[in-house]
């Protein structure tokens, strides 16, 4: 077990270590890695292997945005009917089911802000089971998934000699 | 006016640094990596940074009680406690150090002068000999060897010991050889101190850097703990080193007297580092934790990396580094460190800095980055080939 712990905990950091080097770093055989890596798939703990990336840094424009969505949830299927409408737009980068104020946390990203107003406009907000909506424009992003991005990883220790 | 002469035999007869060198190349270089610091590459976690800084917007500038806060005396008790299961009194039995290095010089100061012999196991920490130099007693020094896992056995110990022995120094986990001592182990030693007037310096700095097995304080053994002083502190755990943040505990005789040198010397310790100390001691175990496995990690990648090169490599269980043999090689500590510099730009400390019993092997630390173990690893594979 802890050691299904520590292969999630190594990939979660670095998804591209391979099997041999997580076999040596948890001293276990390379089989046994893959197929402890293989079950971890197959039973959807790990999901997909991402890349975390900076896109302000990129050529390409993109907008993201945070919506507070409000649904009135249906009788027998509760918010999840809903969440799965709006999720399977290819804009929605992230929902989540919230307790407070409002119910429904959707991330959409777009080229432009009036694309991602539009998308609000057009599809979220007259489903059925939506109430209300409040969009926020994400400004900037200065720490996802963990990582700063713009933490200066420079190894500058002085040499203490003794 | 013979400046030279001023300077009294026991710190002008003082060696230099035998790495002081392979530093000076380090920093001429490009691309080197460097497996020479002792010391975390992690930075102090946020929460305990964070808590120096709120202690400093408050305006909490000013000195503390010598022996350091009491509150944070408290808290260091009461974390030996719940971590090594030995009690100490708060207010007589705990003070905090200028780093565990303080603690040792305190101790030894406290304890030793001339016509004294300090029994100091070796290979280990450059200072405790010299400090003991310092006060002008007798380092003795015991050879640990590689077939015994570095561990101090009892004969070894029985056989150093004379009627000027006065301390005898305890320093496991071990840096350089990574080497633990087990509660077996240490029931030896128990047993051939227990009745003998002498003090132990039990300096535990790499307490909870262990992996597999939980580290034992000597301070644990009841038929030892009054003659025993417990060192340790928070650079190695907490990755605080800069912070210069230790503790020593032990009778409220022996705490008394290092107090006074403490007092006259540094007065207390610094206190911004004090509140991180504090909350570090506190709340910190998920760090640390998080860290240990990290470096148990590492630890794996690099005594792999080690034993491919063809290097005989004593499983390190404890601390950060690893102490490989490199006599098959047929170069001396000295040589090999100096070539591989040169070579692969890898930067390790030859095992003779530690005692001469060091000689034939090399302390390569993995307190640095997977990556850049990685890489130092293929160099030194690539160097140690170029040998045959």
């Amino acid at each position: 077990m802890q050691e299904i712990l520590e292969i999630l905990e190594i990939l979660e950091k670095n998804g591209r270590a391979s099997v041999e080097e997580i076999a040596l770093m948890l001293d276990k055989t390379v089989d046994e890695v893959q197929a402890m890596i293989k079950k971890l798939e197959e039973d959807n703990v790990i999901v997909g292997y991402n890349t975390l990336i900076n896109w302000d840094k990129s050529n390409k424009e993109t907008v993201v945005a945070l919506i507070e969505v409000r649904v009135t949830p249906q009788r027998g299927r509760g918010f999840d009917q809903v969440a799965e409408r709006i999720y399977r737009y290819p804009q929605v980068k992230a929902c989540y089911l919230m307790s407070g104020g409002f119910d429904l946390t959707v991330i959409v990203e777009g080229k432009t802000m009036k694309e991602v107003a539009l998308f609000v406009a057009e599809k979220l907000a007259p489903l059925e089971s939506v109430v209300s909506t409040s969009t926020h424009f994400v400004l900037k992003r200065y720490k996802d998934e963990g990582v700063i991005f713009e933490e200066n990883n420079k190894d500058d220790r002085e040499a203490l000699i003794l | 006016m013979n400046l030279s002469g001023m300077i009294k035999p026991s710190v002008k007869n003082m060696p230099p640094s035998g790495i002081r060198k392979y530093f000076d190349l380090l920093n001429e270089m490009k691309d080197a990596i460097s497996l020479g610091i002792g010391e975390p590459d992690f930075v102090t976690p946020w929460s305990i940074r964070e808590a120096g800084i709120y202690s400093l917007e408050r305006g909490h500038t000013h000195y503390s009680s010598n022996a350091g806060f009491v509150e944070l005396r408290r808290q260091i008790a009461k974390y030996v406690k719940r971590k090594y299961d030995v009690e100490y009194d708060a207010e007589k039995g705990v003070i905090v150090t200028v780093g565990a290095s303080e603690g040792i010089d305190l101790a030894l100061r406290a304890l030793v002068g001339p016509g004294d012999e300090v029994i100091i196991p070796e290979p280990s920490f450059v200072a405790y000999k010299g400090c003991t130099t310092f006060t002008g007693a007798t380092p003795v020094a015991i050879e640990l060897k590689a077939e015994d896992e570095f561990r101090l056995k009892p004969e070894q110990l029985e056989s150093a010991l004379t009627p000027r022995t006065k301390v005898v120094i305890l320093p496991f986990p071990n840096n350089p050889t990574g080497a633990i001592m087990t509660a077996d182990d240490l029931q030896k030693i128990v047993d051939v101190v227990k009745d003998r007037e002498l003090v132990v310096i039990s300096d535990e700095i790499y307490a909870e850097l262990t992996y597999g097995k939980k580290h034992v304080s000597f301070a644990s053994f009841p038929e030892v703990k009054d003659k025993t002083i417990l060192i340790n502190g928070f650079s190695k755990a907490f990755a605080m080193t800069g912070w210069r943040i230790g503790y020593a505990c032990a009778d409220p005789v022996l705490i008394e007297a290092m107090n006074k040198i403490h007092q006259y010397a540094i007065m207390c310790s610094p206190t911004t580092a004090q509140y991180a100390a504090s909350e570090a001691i506190s709340n910190g175990d998920d760090e640390v934790d998080a860290m240990v496995r990290e470096y148990n990690r590492r630890r794996r990648v690099m005594v792999d990396g080690f034993r491919k090169a063809g290097l005989d490599c004593f499983e390190p269980r404890g601390a950060f580094y690893v102490f490989p043999c490199i006599r098959s090689t047929g170069l001396s500590s000295d040589e090999f460190c100096e070539r591989l510099l040169k070579e692969e730009k890898v930067l390790t400390v030859p095992g003779s800095a530690f005692g001469d019993c060091g000689e034939g092997f090399i302390r390569a630390t993995y307190a640095n980055s997977h990556e850049n173990i990685v890489e130092a690893m293929k160099r030194i594979n690539r160097f140690v080939r170029s040998l045959k």
